[in-house]
């Protein structure tokens, strides 16, 4: 494996800088919505690791197409990458959703459609995991691998659209919202500083563990490939 | 009847934001972990293929 390049080393040091900005924007520079008071705060790292997380499905989605096209495993551990993390951002989106809802709503979790598509974009790249861990062919392995994120990757655009097409109680706060929404609010100027700073820091961070992660398949491919040679 | 003061709802916002940096530490964490065991797994064999190669040599 190549050292750690300076860039990423770079990439780390401000990712826990933005990381640390944003949390203070939030938890202290904006102001207290009035009538869901603190809880409301949790709306910026909600919406920024949605936008990544979603933005990371559909990147899987494309870097599938490009495996499929080259056939080159490279891209495949791109792909597995770009699956992993997003999943890890989209699971701190649900959470984060449902302890909101909680006070917002009066209850944790709703069948709703945006919670819905949300939960099941979620189940569909768990499962994603567990077929690739079926599959000892690597060649095999990533083929279905991109199939799968091809198709999975349909769930984030409709979990995104979702809320603008359908009669849903979950708010939109950039755009028209449907009748039927609770807990929606006009963000302020100081609130709109806040929300697109969270959206550029987790973009950053998703970049830097997306590195870093990508990085880690490199060697693991290098473990596998020498542990073949001398098997041998 | 009007809502007069704004709810004290800190406890959640202290609860999300306590998951989302401790889900994002565990992930960090995890990585790491996982490139420590590769890198060692990775020395381990290397020296293994050198102990092959010096014993092809000497035949």
């Amino acid at each position: 494996m190549q050292s750690k390049p300076l860039a990423l080393t770079i990439l780390d040091v401000v990712s826990i800088i933005v990381l640390a900005i944003s949390a203070y924007l939030a938890l202290f520079f904006a102001p207290t919505e009035a009538v869901m008071g603190q809880v409301q705060r949790v709306f910026y790292f909600h919406v920024g690791t949605a936008w990544v997380g979603l933005l990371g499905f559909l990147f899987a989605a494309i870097t599938g197409i490009v495996y499929l096209v080259t056939k080159d495993l490279k891209w495949d551990r791109v792909e597995v990458a770009a699956v992993e993390v997003s999943l890890v951002f989209f699971f701190i989106t649900i959470v984060l959703g449902s302890i909101w809802a909680r006070p917002a709503w009066n209850t944790w979790w709703t069948w709703d459609p945006r919670l819905t598509t949300a939960a099941i974009t979620e189940l569909i790249y768990i499962a994603y995991f567990m077929l690739r861990q079926s599959i000892e062919d690597p060649e095999r392995r990533a083929r279905f691998g991109a199939v799968y994120t091809l198709l999975g990757g349909i769930s984030a655009p409709i979990t995104f659209m979702v809320i603008r097409l359908f009669r849903t109680i979950h708010p939109v706060v950039i755009g028209n919202q449907s009748a039927a929404a609770q807990g929606g609010f006009d963000m302020t100027s100081d609130m709109k500083v806040a929300f697109f700073f969270a959206l550029f820091t987790f973009t950053v961070i998703f970049v830097d563990l997306f590195w870093h992660r990508i990085r880690l398949g490199d060697l693991q491919d290098k473990v596998e490939q020498l542990r073949l040679k001398v098997s041998m | 009847m009007f809502l007069e003061t704004i709810p004290d709802t800190s406890g959640y916002m202290i609860a999300g934001y306590v998951i989302a940096f401790v889900t994002m530490g565990i992930y960090v964490a995890s990585m790491y972990i996982r490139s420590r065991n590769l890198k060692q797994d990775l020395s381990t064999l290397e020296s293994m293929d050198n102990e092959h190669k010096s014993k092809a040599k000497r035949k």
